[in-house]
């Protein structure tokens, strides 16, 4: 096995809160014996983990567990207090995006000033920036100020210097979180194009559907601690759940329950009798008894197959439904079907998932539920892959030898 | 491929093993913060050779003309010019690495580099208003009718330990400010009494003979001496005489010196510290 990319070794980091801060001479002058006494926070307590070359490795966590504070001793901002970390290779860290960009300066200058400070020499700064301005798109605006730049394109000249830098590890913060849609896509393909490209990245992010699609391997952290670390479906699994219990148990506390919780999910054939079990290829629908305890506004219901190591083969909302109420009253039950016409679920067993959003923006979720229900698809195809799609074979010889070129 | 382990629990250093990159790093902040300086001014860079032009239009109207402030001391405007130009240089660059590592937060909390890297640049812009100011400075002595000498090819002499100087205070206030937000106002005070306890507006035999000695102590009395001595009128006394020879020479040498050590060691000493206390 190679040496790993990255080497961490029972890193421990605390930051001392003061109680009262001793900031100013006056204070050190006037009251030399008093020690300023304070709160050790151990931010990080005993890190333990390796990252091969050539692996996209996944940092999650919610705000506070300790996710930056780790970033920040990776890319060597902070010192440890104990414990080892080993990097091979040259590492750039991408924290924020532009750092030390100047808002006076031409695009041409901010690029060398970044990539200087990222660790690429000035020259080879100057050598790379054709290649830079053409990834940002921003051609005719090479010569001008920054200032004068719509903050897309900021983020796409910040973005492109990274893409250039040409480290070996890569420390990525967040960075997707800005950009239109095109450039966004732009950026993922620049990520599965770093992937193919052996670059060793570690990437920290909320966003779950990012580590299960780049990720090799992820690792989630709680509360300084390693929580769990291994496959990305498993760790983002792990996340949702604890963000989800942690947020429910939080407005338990507040109010004695949530405005609205899903009674009952099932599954169903096309004609509504519940069914534990669907032949493959026949239509089936998926169903959700919901139950409002306080008025919830522009009421949505979601509901998602998944497989059993969590991913999502199908997922609908009853945004469009005609009977849908534009408002649930308290005490008023909702039931929800969705009908699908052509499944083409493998055969396999699939669970059933449901989540309770309000609002016109379908982003507050009232309540959720993962694994409620579950149902067999049985037929021909066995269980190798999520889609079972009707298909048959043909097959041709033919001969290997071709004409000699001339 | 470049395959170097490197640990980096022990934080950001100070100054790194990469002087390459730390010279780049700084020279390049510095040219930008040089560069952004006159910006929308209509002047623009002209600005730094104005400068001077009017210090030494005000200098020369107040000291020469209002009170005769030089006396008998040969050549005193340009003298006078020459000395601001290096005690300004002096104050200029250590006014501004105070607070550097705090304005430039955005820089230290979120990269990793030499943190050397941002005092150096502070004192490397001075260094480009002090190279553009020596011109004008030059220009005037010639035209006041100063014969050159050899000797003018020792400017460097005087140059060199100044900025190396300016460099170790520097590192020093900028590492304690981070730490102690004090520094500042402390730091303003004490350059206007240093201004008045160094020889600028006055020659060092001005002064009552019997604290001369004394005020050769500082460092920049004893290069501004040196300078005089040098480049304006080779007829008054190097510091070395002026001092009273060996062994107080050693005294502004060991000052001189011990600034730069104790600025190198305590900004060495903080630099893993400096993201997280700002």
């Amino acid at each position: 096995m190679p040496d790993p990319a990255v080497h961490i070794r029972d890193l421990h980091k605390t930051f001392l809160i003061p109680h009262q801060r001793v900031s100013t001479i006056k204070e050190r002058v006037l009251h030399p014996l008093r020690r300023s006494t304070h709160d050790a926070l151990h931010v990080l307590d005993g890190i333990d983990f390796e990252v091969a070359p050539g692996e996209f490795f996944g940092i999650v966590g919610r705000n506070g567990s300790g996710k930056s504070t780790l970033l920040k001793c990776l890319a060597g901002i902070y010192k440890a207090d104990s414990g080892e970390i080993v990097v091979r290779g040259r590492l750039a860290p991408f924290i924020e995006l532009g750092v030390g960009f100047n808002f006076e300066l031409t695009a041409r200058e901010n690029v060398v000033l970044n990539a200087v400070l990222m660790g690429v020499n000035p020259r080879q700064a100057r050598e790379r920036f054709d290649h830079i301005v053409e990834f940002a798109e921003l051609g005719e605006f090479v010569d001008l100020k920054l200032k004068n730049y719509s903050s897309g394109m900021q983020v796409r000249l910040a973005f492109a210097v990274m893409v250039e830098s040409d480290a070996d590890v890569m420390l990525i913060d967040e960075v997707l979180a800005v950009g239109d849609a095109a450039f966004q896509q732009k950026c993922l393909d620049v990520f599965y194009r770093l992937r193919e490209a052996g670059k060793t990245i570690l990437l920290v992010t909320h966003d779950m559907s990012m580590v299960e699609r780049f990720c090799h391997r992820a690792l989630m952290l709680r509360d300084g601690s390693i929580e769990l670390m291994g496959d990305p479906a498993t760790v983002g699994r792990r996340y949702l759940q604890v963000n989800f219990a942690e947020t429910i148990g939080l407005e338990f506390e507040r109010i004695d329950a949530p405005a609205a919780s899903v009674r009952e999910v099932w599954f169903s054939d096309a004609e509504g009798r519940r069914v534990d079990s669907v032949p493959h290829g026949q239509p089936f629908a998926v169903n959700a008894l919901i139950e409002a305890h306080e008025p919830v506004s522009h009421p949505l219901v979601e509901l998602w197959i998944s497989d059993r190591d969590g991913r999502r083969a199908f997922a609908a909302t009853s945004s469009g439904g005609a009977d849908v109420p534009p408002t649930l009253d308290a005490g008023q039950t909702l039931e929800v079907g969705i009908v699908l016409e052509e499944p083409r679920l493998a055969s396999d067993r699939w669970y059933l998932g449901c989540a309770i959003k309000r609002g016109s923006a379908g982003v507050d979720i009232v309540t959720l539920v993962e694994r409620a229900a579950d149902v067999l698809i049985y037929g021909s195809h066995p269980p190798q892959a999520p889609m079972g799609t009707p298909f048959h074979v043909r097959a041709a010889t033919g001969s290997a030898q071709r004409d000699p070129v001339a | 491929m470049s395959t170097v382990a490197t640990d980096l629990s022990a934080g950001p250093s100070a100054f790194s093993r990469d002087w390459r990159r730390l010279s780049s790093l700084s020279w390049l902040l510095a040219r930008t913060k040089f560069r952004i300086a006159y910006f929308n001014s209509v002047l623009g860079p002209l600005w730094s050779v104005m400068r001077p032009l009017m210090l030494f239009a005000v200098l020369y109207v107040v000291f020469t003309q209002i009170v005769d402030f030089g006396g008998d001391i040969p050549n005193y405007p340009v003298l006078l010019l020459m000395n601001m130009v290096l005690f300004t240089f002096f104050t200029e660059a250590t006014g501004q690495a105070v607070g550097s590592l705090v304005e430039n937060e955005g820089l230290v909390r979120k990269m990793f580099f030499p943190r050397a890297a941002i005092p150096f640049s502070t004192v490397l812009t001075s260094c480009l208003n002090l190279g553009v100011n020596l011109v004008v400075v030059f220009a005037f002595v010639l035209a006041y009718g100063v014969d050159p000498t050899w000797t003018w090819l020792l400017l460097p002499l005087i140059l060199a330990p100044l900025i190396l100087f300016t460099t170790g205070v520097g590192m020093l206030l900028s590492a304690l400010y981070v730490r102690y937000r004090d520094i500042s106002p402390i730091w303003s005070v004490a350059s206007t009494m240093l201004f008045y306890g160094t020889p600028v507006l006055y020659v060092v035999s001005t002064a009552p003979e019997r604290f001369q000695r004394y005020l050769l102590f500082n460092p920049i009395a004893a290069l501004l001496e040196q300078a005089r001595h040098w480049i304006i009128d080779p007829t008054a006394p190097g510091t070395f005489e002026a001092i009273g020879g060996w062994p107080w020479i050693l005294v502004p040498v060991a000052i001189w010196l011990g600034a730069i050590v104790v600025g190198t060691w305590v900004f060495n000493r903080e630099a893993p510290w400096i993201a997280e206390r700002l």
